[in-house]
């Protein structure tokens, strides 16, 4: 098998890994796989965390060696946690965004206002009519709003960039 | 002089470089890690059930700030990360801020009367966000390129922290009678200690000749800059010069909180050092 079949296989894995706590999302169109590299029978993937101090890293981490294990011509994987690049939330894919939305939270604005101000739309009716609860939410990754439209709570993927 | 990585870094054998650069890790990574063990006693106690969310998200990626540092520590060989935050039972191999190890106030969480003091939480914590990203700005381009990555990280997530304690100060601080009263206390007890959070310690010149930060000089210009702008436009005056009465964390010194809290924070890992934290 060429190295570049291989590659895809282990990417088509990596697309069975999810967020554990957003299973209509994974690790590939949230964003967080970085440089893959295959030489013989090892693969060593490098992960970007979304935050520092997310407890699911670990979870993901221990996902990954077990998807790319069940590929059957590689023998080592190796899966580590980069910094560079960060992680950004521009990288989550079209995809990504959808899957979000499906689960309730409403992407990542795709880009900030000028002085820094950010709107997000209701990911159930879609309005723009709503108001911040809470800029931190139940994960480090999501805010709490409110649809004044619709009159449903919702979560939004919190903007981060290195802006 | 830019450094790629700890391997390179351990080729090189410059030995006074990595000496300033574990030093500076330390400080780094203890200022992170106790203000968030403060920060977890909070749990359940603050005043609303929104705070209590914000807080704790607020905690545990400051928590994930401090176990960056370690994790650079360890690949320089200071042994296991883990290890470096849960077995150093002796606190002058501290190097945290003394400000920040402060009691949150009387009693212990939970069940033994806590009387923590929200006026004196909201001040420490701005005070310290607004040093953090005075330093991570400058951290962004030191020589240690490990260190830099990872500044850039951080202050992406630790500016959401800035704008929640600048908000809770300046409200507070804006409001009649107790609030604005027990603030003004708040503001004169912190700055008695505030220098320790810009202080580089005992090794400040290496550090900041090894280009790993800038100097303290430039540190504590930036901060007193900082808390003046802001004061101007709030019902505040500037407290003078910022203190370090109880002495500097940097070089050791420290306070019978720390020792207590080391104490309470490490008592699983005593018991058994297999146990994730």
């Amino acid at each position: 098998m060429t190295i570049s079949l291989l590659e895809e296989k282990v990417v088509k894995q990596l697309e069975t890994v999810f967020d554990p706590e957003i299973d209509t999302v994974n690790i590939v169109d949230l964003g967080m796989v970085g440089d893959i590299s295959v030489s013989n029978n090892t693969v060593t993937v490098n992960l970007l965390p979304t935050f520092l101090g997310c407890p699911a890293l670990g979870i993901i981490k221990d996902n990954v060696i077990k998807a790319l294990n069940a590929i059957s011509e590689i023998e080592n994987v190796e899966v580590n946690y980069v910094n560079n690049p960060p992680w950004t939330s521009d990288r989550i894919t079209e995809k990504g965004r959808e899957g979000l939305k499906q689960f309730g939270i409403a992407p990542p604005p795709v880009q900030l206002e000028s002085d820094g101000s950010w709107q997000v739309d209701c990911p159930y009716c879609g309005s723009p009519y709503n108001t911040l609860e809470n800029i931190f939410g139940p994960s480090a990754c999501r805010s709490i709003l409110y649809c004044k439209d619709c009159k449903n709570p919702f979560e939004a993927m919190k903007p981060i960039s290195t802006l | 002089m830019k450094i790629t990585s700890a391997q390179e870094l351990n080729e090189l054998k410059n030995v006074e470089y990595k000496k300033a650069l574990i030093d500076l890790l330390y400080q780094l990574a203890d200022d992170d890690f106790i203000i968030s063990y403060r920060g977890s006693e909070w749990l359940g106690l603050v005043p609303h059930i929104e705070e209590d969310v914000a807080y704790s998200s607020i905690t545990q990626n400051t928590m994930g700030h401090a176990a960056i540092y370690y994790q650079l520590l360890e690949d320089l060989g200071e042994g296991k990360a883990d290890d470096i935050a849960h077995g150093r039972a002796n606190t002058s191999d501290w190097k945290n801020a003394i400000l920040l190890e402060e009691v949150n106030g009387p009693g212990n969480w939970l069940y033994q009367d806590p009387k923590y003091d929200w006026a004196f939480t909201v001040v420490r914590n701005y005070f310290y966000e607004v040093m953090k990203k005075i330093k991570i700005d400058s951290l962004k381009n030191s020589s240690y390129e490990p260190l830099a990555q990872v500044a850039i990280k951080v202050r992406s997530e630790a500016l959401y922290h800035l704008m929640h304690w600048r908000t809770w100060f300046n409200q507070l601080v804006c409001a009649e009678g107790e609030a604005r009263r027990r603030m003004k206390e708040a503001i004169d007890k912190a700055w008695k200690d505030v220098a320790g959070l810009y202080s580089l310690g005992p090794n400040r010149d290496a550090i900041a000749k090894a280009g790993l930060i800038e100097s303290e000089e430039v540190l504590k210009e930036r901060f007193i800059a900082a808390i003046k702008e802001a004061f101007e436009k709030l019902p505040l005056e500037f407290p003078g010069e910022p203190g370090m009465e109880r002495g500097d964390g940097r070089a050791g010194v420290h306070t019978p909180d720390l020792k207590d809290a080391i104490d309470t924070l490490s008592e699983v890992y005593r018991l058994n050092p297999a146990v994730p934290w």
